[in-house]
């Protein structure tokens, strides 16, 4: 018999029963809960008169619908209060932990996790949120949920699924300096478009995925949504370990030692095989920018926009409708086209190491003329750890100002809107039509490059700075 | 709690010919702040459908009077990106039973099946001939049989579902009624578990 996959292992152990040609029952260790998804299933166990059955497994913090600046005030907008509001009071009615507005663990949910050692290596993970592919940065299985599967886990801790194909993508070889995790994940997806992941879960592997650091393999999972796919891990190596370790929520003591022996044993086995292999070579991949309304429409900073020809005829039209949100037309170089915003921020590039290679690069230089700047950590832990380690200081020098957490402008629930027309290089992880505020343009980019953006007010290599 | 219950349905359809429609476009984030699931719909694909001073864009296709029906025809990779349900609420509240595209996002297809909304999937053919039919022309869609017919050209193709899901979706039952009903072997389940 062929060996398994790390994905079919962790699967296997959470799965409660499978239906005749229909989908598995799946037990879920962690249920992440934010405001915006979750009332209408709150709603949901109400009508049934049921409480949230493992409320000990369920954690939840308001994050996309919150200001990031005065969150020290009540919350201006109504609407937005009523519903922050809803998630406290259906916390408390169910006992759920709770991190509010303004609790020192309060933050983008995605960065909350995994900086309390909620996240742990082979756990079933969801949240109603697409983003949460990220905790697969762990060895976990975790992906994201729609509210009636919310519903389903807070009243069951079980969801109904059908189980995905699997597929590895291996990238060997050393990034080049100034290339990060970012750039290597929209690489990926510039190959194999934003549909090529769909139906699959994702292992990522070879020595480009090992050598970067927790926060970068992150960002690598947390856009395996991008392609498509159900989501994205990475098997736990010491890097992993040591990261969990001494976390609030991570086990302890004897408890901490039998968790890394079983931790140790999430691997692939050398002859499983997998529904979908690519292999990509780190060497090629140069500092990434998009240029349309697509995580898949990616190309190398120093390319150019792809001619119509290079696009398959049926495809044509939606292309050029995209080109033309964009203000931009096939064939034109990236490099010195004008950038009015920059976001710096949310579950794909908020955490410290982020904001570190930010604030080294614009440090001693001056934010461009003209250029609007959010700098949105991703958690309170995150801002705490930004202030004392002097990062807020040199931003607030090169004229940069740090906010306080939240999802801000990746979505722009709240008030952090880009205006119509503007061009806004972004940290986070999708550059749909309107995604940063209606008529807004987005370019995806990591951070090394949103600050060589920001200090020169074009689109620069920041290999060049 | 019983979702709507499906058989067949024909009627005529709404195209939208645009690969990759994201979940942001069928429901701007901005709409995502009630905490029920009514009225949704109205806001369906808002930012193609109203200016902003919130009159009507002509050149939309649901603002074409000649466009109706209670059936979708998309371009492939419907309904990618956010995991959203408002996107399957605004579908459904629109008054849509069914979505026709070559491609689906998971997320997408699976929100809309717990919520009684219909993803088939065809072939790139069968999705180029019902664009290229006039407003009138309708398509049928069984069930039971699981089969979809372009009524301008006559042509019929299979599609997929898990026969769970379509039991589930022709008497009207959802998941949970069935997670609450296995209550037993997932209490055991956790008391076994390693």
């Amino acid at each position: 018999m062929a060996g398994k996959t790390l994905f079919d292992k962790i699967w296997d152990m959470h799965e409660v029963k499978t239906i005749e040609d229909g989908p598995s029952v799946l037990y879920i260790d962690r249920h992440l809960v934010h405001e915006v998804t979750s009332p209408q299933a709150f709603a949901g166990l109400k009508a049934r008169g049921i409480k949230v059955f493992r409320p000990q497994n369920t954690f939840a913090t308001p994050d996309h619908n919150i200001p990031t600046i005065n969150q020290h005030l009540p919350i201006a907008d109504e609407v937005s209060r009523f519903q922050v509001d809803t998630l406290t009071k259906n916390c408390e009615d169910n006992n759920v932990t709770l991190f509010g507005l303004g609790h020192p663990k309060n933050g983008v949910v995605h960065v909350v996790g995994p900086e309390n050692g909620i996240t742990q290596p082979g756990m079933t993970i969801v949240c109603g949120d697409s983003h949460t592919s990220t905790h697969g940065a762990f060895g976990s299985i975790a992906f994201g949920i729609g509210t009636s599967e919310v519903e389903m886990v807070l009243s069951t801790q079980c969801i109904m699924q059908p189980r995905p194909k699997t597929m590895k993508i291996n990238i060997d070889g050393k990034l080049e300096e100034g290339v990060s995790a970012k750039d290597l994940v929209l690489y990926v997806i510039s190959k194999l478009t934003t549909g090529g992941g769909t139906g699959y879960f994702v292992e990522f592997s070879g020595s480009a995925i090992r050598n970067l650091s927790m926060e970068g393999r992150m960002t690598v999972c947390n856009m395996s949504i991008e392609m498509g796919a159900r989501g994205g891990l990475i098997a736990p190596d010491e890097k992993t370990i040591e990261y969990v370790k001494g976390r609030e929520y991570a086990p302890k003591g004897a408890d901490w030692d039998a968790a890394v022996e079983k931790w140790k044993a999430l691997v692939t086995d050398a002859d499983a095989e997998f529904d979908k292999v690519y292999n990509f070579d780190a060497a090629d991949i140069e500092p990434m920018i998009t240029y349309g309304t697509n995580p898949g429409m990616g190309v190398g900073i120093t390319q150019s926009i792809p001619t119509l020809d290079t696009v398959e005829e049926a495809s044509q039209k939606t292309y050029l409708k995209s080109l033309d949100y964009m203000g931009y037309a096939p064939g034109e170089k990236m490099l010195g086209k004008p950038v009015d915003w920059i976001f710096v921020g949310s579950c794909t590039n908020g955490r410290i190491e982020d904001l570190r290679v930010f604030a080294n690069a614009v440090k001693g230089k001056k934010k461009a003329e003209g250029v609007t700047a959010w700098i949105v950590p991703g958690s309170h832990q995150v801002e705490d750890q930004a202030i004392a380690e002097g990062l807020k200081d040199i931003l607030e020098e090169a004229g940069f100002e740090l906010r306080q957490p939240g999802c801000s402008a990746c979505l722009a629930m709240n008030d952090d809107k880009v205006p119509a027309g503007k061009y806004s290089v972004a940290t986070s992880n999708r550059n749909f039509e309107g995604r940063q505020g209606p008529g807004s343009r987005t370019l995806l980019a990591g951070p090394l490059t949103a600050a060589a953006c920001a200090v020169t007010g074009v689109i620069t290599d920041p290999r060049t700075l | 709690m019983p979702i709507n219950k499906f058989i067949t349905l024909e009627s005529t359809y709404v195209p939208l010919p645009i690969e990759n429609v994201d979940t942001d476009q069928i429901i701007p984030a901005r709409f995502l702040k009630a905490t029920t699931k009514d009225g949704f719909g109205d806001n369906l694909f808002a930012d193609w459908r109203y200016n902003k001073d919130g009159s009507p864009k002509a050149d939309f296709v649901l603002n074409k009077p000649e466009y109706t029906g209670s059936i979708l025809v998309a371009g492939k990779n419907f309904g990618s990106g956010s995991s959203r349900e408002h996107a399957a609420w605004a579908v459904d509240g629109y008054g849509f039973k069914v979505v026709v595209s070559s491609f689906f996002a998971d997320i997408f297809r699976n929100n809309s099946l717990n919520n009684g909304v219909l993803p088939v999937i065809v072939s790139e053919a069968f999705l180029a001939e019902l664009f290229a039919a006039g407003a009138d022309n309708t398509i049928e869609v069984n069930l039971e049989t699981q089969t979809i017919t372009n009524k301008a050209t006559g042509k019929s193709e299979s599609f997929d579902i898990n026969s769970y899901k379509k039991g589930c979706l022709l008497n009207g039952f959802d998941d949970i009624d069935y997670l609450m009903s296995v209550k037993d072997e997932i209490e055991s389940y956790e008391q076994n578990r390693a």
